[in-house]
């Protein structure tokens, strides 16, 4: 029997590796057991995870929630060969549904195979891509083949990628560089830090062969510096395929050569947008560059280079050894293959979840996700992180494909999904995400230094309730101008959040102006008050109170003073009898 | 900001190995500072001007680059470094609740430190753990799905570990 721990970064956030330590120190000579990791296996919600595989590879059982505690049963279990005793800690059917709905291609390995052995990935085909197209692929074929395929860029924009290796091959110069951006900055996106902690050879093949694709012999990968383990896995999966000749000069007796790099970013998330990539990896202020020229002739060094992002590269063996055919065959007229998004926020089962384009967001949110948390009631979607916007209820039929989802307001972006309730604050979000931007502006061009700013003061002083008639107004023109005037993609994208708030939540703004918050969040807005009908006098409130602001004798009806309340809310959770109410 | 380049005076040479391997080396500033600040906790003024003074470029360069990356720090850091998920996941999970206890209870905001050196808190963008939200880091260790609560005994607990050492 063999038991395999599922330790990607959020699992052993989890307690996977505690899990691991509790199994091991229990594992004892006599035992016919192999003890193994694997990287994320994309059921977030259901972490730590610990498979239970039979000799002959195949799942004998999914644990769940599992932890060090249980590590005695699971091990009784496995020695007796009858599960009967963690019965509580199998997968149930429903949860098997988050899987099983999916179509796997960029995530195929995660969770299943040893992020730190190649010769896991060998086993699954691993290689085999260069091997075919060394053998029997000119570089122009290979950029057919992604023409045919349709891939586009994952990061965000969704630019063609054939598109962009056809105008680094053709650049002129000898030296060109292949850069993979990994600086996953959407906060709540974390796809390719999955890939390249769960399938760090996936992405190398995947750039080997765009390398090939436009005359590259050295290969970059800028990794976001919150990612130690994706760091430290990268490193590692460099050292093997070197090893067994898969880097190097001389590849695979091809003749071509290509060396491996990782560049650690220090946290900007700017350094998104390739120039101001390039500008960091150049050790300077990642500050972006004016477009044209642009990075295919004129890059890093100031040489062609060309920019893709990881979910991107970790496509690209699947369509040489597949076909393009194949992968142009999912999706829709405009979007073709496979989207990987990371489901996150108020949904009852967060993960990631890879699914072919076209399919709506009510079957995302729903039938994968299991619906919003706690019984509430779906408000909206964000998509797109900062760049994106937020997509109401009346829209969940909506198809997944960049056309569609842009027509909308917000964007494909690089897949982050966070889904929200009834209780979250629309103008409380698009603040947010203004905060976000006003911080990681670079501060090149004055639109986006000073527009992310002054939308963000707007923001601030509405939420406290201070708006004021004309303000939606005034926003809506400082979005326009800031979207119109901005140096880079940071700029022009981040009014969207602000935009699509006011289109699908105008109500919520012109609430606050008058003096109210529907949802019930923003603190300067609501008052808590003591029901005298329904209050027993029992004092639960006044002891939780850190302010001392409420006031009235042991069995008689209390009341709150409103100038000391902080309307912390602590009150409201003490009370057993619903006497303090909000408003 | 005050000056502090008389105050502090760092021991050079532990950065001469990482300086002798990177400093002839163009577009390396970034992973020079990446590895003074992992020597010296942070990036202390007299560093700054050592490494521009070694790779031939200005302390306000060295600076500009060492202010613009949320990861290089000008002042040491507390025994615990909080670092804080504002992802927006967290936030939609009440992140900001979580922000207020440890305010409340530490006296100190995003980028300050105790007095006594405990603590040092710090709001970070996405930790990634977002099925777990609220989310907070210290030194490594992850603490997920927080209450108010839940963050004061964590905070309590650190406390009362140093208390006991």
């Amino acid at each position: 029997m063999k038991i395999v721990i599922g330790e990607g970064s959020c699992g052993i956030a989890a307690g996977a590796a505690k899990v691991y330590s509790a199994l091991q120190s229990r594992i004892t000579a006599q035992d016919e057991i192999t003890l193994g990791v694997t990287g994320c296996i994309g059921m977030c919600y259901l972490e730590p995870i610990v498979d239970l595989y039979y000799e002959d590879g195949k799942l004998a059982h999914r644990l769940v929630r599992v932890s060090p505690s249980d590590a005695d049963a699971i091990l009784d279990a496995v020695r007796a060969g009858d599960a009967s005793g963690i019965e509580k800690l199998i997968i149930t059917k429903a949860d098997e549904g988050f899987l099983s709905q999916q179509t796997r291609i960029v995530l195929r390995h995660c969770g299943v195979i040893d992020p730190t052995s190649i010769d896991a990935y060998l086993v699954e085909d691993g290689y085999k891509a260069v091997e075919k197209v060394f053998a029997t692929m000119t570089p122009e074929q290979v950029i057919e083949e992604i023409k045919v395929s349709g891939l586009a860029g994952r990061g965000g924009a969704g630019f063609p990628t054939w598109f962009k290796w056809n105008a680094a091959r053709s650049a002129k110069g000898e030296t060109k560089y292949l850069i993979c951006n990994a600086d996953e900055g959407d906060p709540g996106a974390f796809m390719d830090r999955a890939v390249i902690e769960s399938d760090p050879h996936s992405l190398i093949e995947g750039m080997l062969i765009g390398a090939y694709a436009i005359g590259a012999h050295e290969a970059v990968v800028y990794v976001r510096a919150e990612y130690p383990l994706a760091i430290v896995r990268l490193e590692e999966a460099f050292r093997q395929a070197r090893a067994r000749g898969y880097i190097g000069k001389n590849i695979l007796g091809s003749g071509f050569d290509c060396e491996f790099r990782i560049k650690a970013g220090a946290g900007a998330f700017v350094c998104g947008e390739e120039t101001a990539l390039i500008e960091s990896l150049e050790g300077k202020r990642g500050m972006p560059r004016l477009k044209p020229p642009f990075p295919a002739n004129c890059g890093y060094n100031q040489l062609p280079s060309n920019i893709n992002n990881v979910e991107t590269f970790a496509n690209v063996a699947w369509i040489i050894l597949n076909g393009g055919a194949a992968y142009a065959k999912m999706g829709t007229e405009n979007s073709k293959g496979t989207k990987v998004f990371a489901l996150t926020g108020k949904i009852n089962r967060g993960g990631l979840v890879e699914i072919p384009m076209g399919k709506t967001l009510r079957e995302v949110i729903f039938d994968i996700g299991g619906g919003i948390r706690d019984g509430k009631q779906f408000k909206a979607v964000q998509m797109g992180g900062p760049s994106g916007g937020c997509i109401p209820a009346s829209l969940l039929d909506t198809v997944i494909d960049y056309k569609a989802l842009g027509a909308t307001g917000a964007i494909m972006g690089s897949g982050g999904m966070v889904v929200m309730d009834e209780t979250t604050c629309m103008v409380g979000m698009a603040r947010f995400f203004l905060d976000f931007t006003t911080k990681e502006s670079c501060g090149k061009c004055v639109h986006c230094r000073l527009g992310t700013k002054r939308l963000f003061e707007i923001l601030t002083r509405i939420v406290e309730g201070e708006g004021k008639p004309g303000d939606i107004a005034l926003l809506e023109e400082l979005c326009t101008t800031v979207k119109d005037a901005a140096l880079c993609g940071l700029g022009q994208t981040a009014p969207n959040p602000v935009l699509t708030t006011i289109r699908y939540f105008r109500d919520e703004y012109e609430a606050h102006i008058a003096g109210r918050c529907p949802a019930g969040e923003c603190n300067a807005l609501v008052r808590y008050d003591i029901v005298e009908d329904k209050c027993k006098g029992c004092t639960a409130c006044v002891r939780v109170c850190p302010v001392k602001a409420i006031t009235g004798a042991i069995k008689q009806p209390h009341s709150i003073d409103q100038n000391l309340c902080i309307k912390c809310g602590s009150c409201l959770t003490a009370c057993k009898f619903d006497a303090v109410v909000k408003a | 900001m005050d000056c502090t380049c008389q105050t502090v005076n760092s021991d050079l040479s532990l950065l001469e190995p990482v300086l002798r391997e990177y400093a002839e080396v163009p577009g390396s500033l970034i992973t020079i500072l990446q590895h003074a600040q992992e020597t010296y906790g942070y990036l202390p003024i007299d560093v700054i001007y050592h490494v521009a003074a070694r790779t031939g470029s200005t302390p306000a360069k060295v600076l500009g680059v060492a202010t613009f990356y949320t990861q290089f720090r000008l002042k040491p850091v507390g025994k615990y470094l909080i670092m804080l998920c504002q992802g927006t996941a967290c936030h939609v999970n009440g992140s900001q609740k979580i922000e207020k206890t440890i305010q409340e209870e530490l006296g100190i905001s995003d980028g300050e430190t105790t007095p006594d050196g405990l603590f040092t808190l710090k709001n970070v963008a996405c930790l990634g753990c977002c099925s777990l939200s609220p989310v907070m880091m210290i030194n490594g260790e992850t603490y997920g799905t927080l209450t108010p609560s839940k963050t004061l005994e964590i905070l309590r607990g650190l406390k009362k570990e140093v208390e006991k050492a």
